[in-house]
């Protein structure tokens, strides 16, 4: 089992230099995860510190959801540790504010933005109805994306660009420790992404965040380091350089190649750009 | 037109049929507009459906084991929400370990229920049960008991939906983070099919097995037309249900039109004139 890979090339440590090092608030080692025969992630280590903005990319199939399933406890890993706050992910859910692409959602379905961001809340809820604490701190989720005003608008109205700030709101509204975007800019028009961006480049200095992303904008404006997930991963700094890039992105003929290696002779697949 | 109106309330006051027939589809509209909405965000009208019709064995298997070991307590109502609250358990069950084969378990469930329930109805000791009012409903058979019973139902169906309505909106809008914030999906599922499968119940006796399912799903779809709030939707299905019982029963009543049927019928007109009359969306 490996050590978590070092945080050396952090661009915006958030501490003074001296300082103690911050505890790690989520923790990954040695992990693995196979659907069935199918290995998606191998021997994966990496930590996030507290206030830490990490990017993860990755080519599709390389094992990007996978992860943010694992760090959500919806998935259980095949061998490996991942503790998210010194706990166990599903013990350390109500910590996460988790954020899907709202693309998924029936657009039509009938709810008010207010309501989607009082889920944040659910937990606090027994039966009835929420609590006015809970309706204030939703109320302030919405105002810090920049959505104050939007309470009562339906879901169906907004834009594509203002869903996804709902649902950052929604995930803000259970005051978590650690942000979880899973590709927030997917499907979002460019001019509407900017407030968007906007919105994370301001939650970045209060929170620590987690994002999977194909969008190297965001990387770039909201990132201080990237992990590159394909089966294995490898953290780089900031700024990327092209070259870096290019091998990260093209990577996934050479994954292709290594599965049927691997299929062939069981030889696992590294990480390929190194 | 006074004088239809006036025949009508007068039926009302004088004939107890026509009274409790009306006081039944009226309460029964407040479960069915609620249950209704959240059917049709969900878009489970298929379970639904299958519920429905399955509800025929639990009658057939009321009147069979009632009369063979003469069990005078054993009601066909009784039978229905049994079978009803059984093919929930199934239905529930196998659609959350099989989601791929789910149309199929739920159609084998649907034809189970049927078959079960005119095998039991044909070796049924004693007189031949009249099938029809059980497929196609007769409103005008409703009892003093019967409006009582609707009531309780609806009152434990309306207070269910009432104490859970956020969890329950929750898991139809986002199930996998309604989990992450500590709402079974799953427990919440099975509280919504129970819910459909009591309210099934309640209007089979209005429009029978067969067309029960479109009056629970027709008006709250027509309601979703003209409004994005979930509660606005339930109080326009409310309303809607509330008006096609009415209405149907009243014309059913001075045109000598069968009940049930005609009542479906003006759900299914007030679902189409939503399509002339919806409001333009931006």
């Amino acid at each position: 089992m490996s050590e978590p890979t070092p945080c050396t090339q952090r661009l915006n440590p958030p501490d003074p230099a001296g300082a103690p090092h911050p505890p790690h608030l989520l923790e990954c080692r040695g992990l693995s995860f196979a659907y069935g025969r199918s290995r998606v992630l191998e021997d994966v280590s990496f930590a996030v510190h507290r206030g830490e903005s990490l990017c993860v990319i990755g080519p599709n199939g390389g094992g990007k959801s996978t992860l943010a399933k694992l760090v959500l406890g919806l998935l259980e890993p095949t061998a490996g540790q991942l503790t998210v706050l010194g706990k166990s992910p599903r013990e350390a859910r109500t910590a996460l504010g988790y954020v899907p692409q709202a693309m998924r959602f029936d657009p039509q379905f009938p709810i008010a933005a207010l309501d989607i961001v009082l889920m944040g809340r659910l937990n606090h809820l027994k039966v009835g109805a929420f609590s006015k604490k809970c309706r204030e701190v939703a109320r302030a989720a919405l105002d810090e994306v920049g959505l104050s005003g939007y309470e009562r608008r339906p879901f169906s109205d907004l834009s594509g660009g203002e869903r996804q700030r709902v649902m950052v709101a929604r995930a803000l509204a259970c005051e978590p420790e650690i942000l979880l975007l899973d590709e927030p800019t997917a499907n979002i028009d460019l001019s509407i992404e900017a407030q968007l961006l906007e919105t994370l480049a301001a939650l970045r200095h209060r929170m620590t965040i987690l994002m999977i992303t194909h969008d190297l904008d965001l990387v770039s404006s909201i990132g201080d380091s990237v992990l590159c997930v394909n089966h294995r991963v490898h953290r780089h700094s900031l700024p990327l350089s092209g070259e870096t890039i290019k091998e990260i992105y093209s990577s996934r003929r050479r994954l292709e190649h290594d599965r049927r290696a691997r299929d062939q002779h069981g030889d696992p697949c590294l990480c390929d750009h190194d | 037109m006074t004088d239809f109106f006036a025949d009508f309330i007068d039926a009302v006051k004088t004939v107890p049929l026509i009274r409790y027939a009306l006081l039944a589809g009226i309460v029964s509209s407040l479960t069915f507009g609620v249950v209704g909405s959240l059917v049709v965000v969900r878009q489970i009208g298929y379970v639904a459906s299958a519920i429905a019709h399955s509800i025929l064995g639990g009658i057939g298997a009321s009147v069979y084991y009632s009369r063979v070991y003469d069990l005078p307590w054993l009601t066909p109502m009784l039978g229905a929400i049994a079978a009803a609250l059984l093919s929930v358990a199934v239905i529930g069950w196998a659609t959350l370990k099989f989601k791929e084969r789910e149309d199929t378990i739920i159609g084998a469930i649907w034809a189970a229920g049927m078959a079960a329930g005119l095998l039991f109805l044909h070796y049924a000791p004693g007189k031949a049960v009249n099938l029809e009012s059980f497929i196609f409903g007769n409103i005008l058979l409703t009892s003093k008991s019967d409006v009582i019973a609707t009531l309780i139902l609806g009152v434990i169906v309306m207070s269910l939906v009432a104490l859970f309505y956020h969890k329950l909106v929750a898991v139809s809008f986002d199930e996998e983070f309604a989990g992450l914030r500590g709402v079974s999906s799953k427990a919440y599922y099975f509280l919504l099919l129970t819910l459909t499968a009591l309210s099934v119940v309640l209007m089979v006796r209005v429009a029978g097995l067969i067309l029960s399912q479109a009056l629970l799903i027709l008006p709250a779809a027509t309601a979703s037309r003209f409004s994005r709030s979930l509660w606005a939707i339930m109080a326009g299905a409310v309303v809607i249900t509330a008006l096609a019982n009415t209405a149907g029963l009243a014309l059913s009543y001075q045109y000598d039109i069968p009940t049930g049927p005609f009542i479906v019928f003006l759900a299914v007109v007030f679902y189409a004139l939503s399509f002339l009359l919806r409001r333009k969306r931006a």
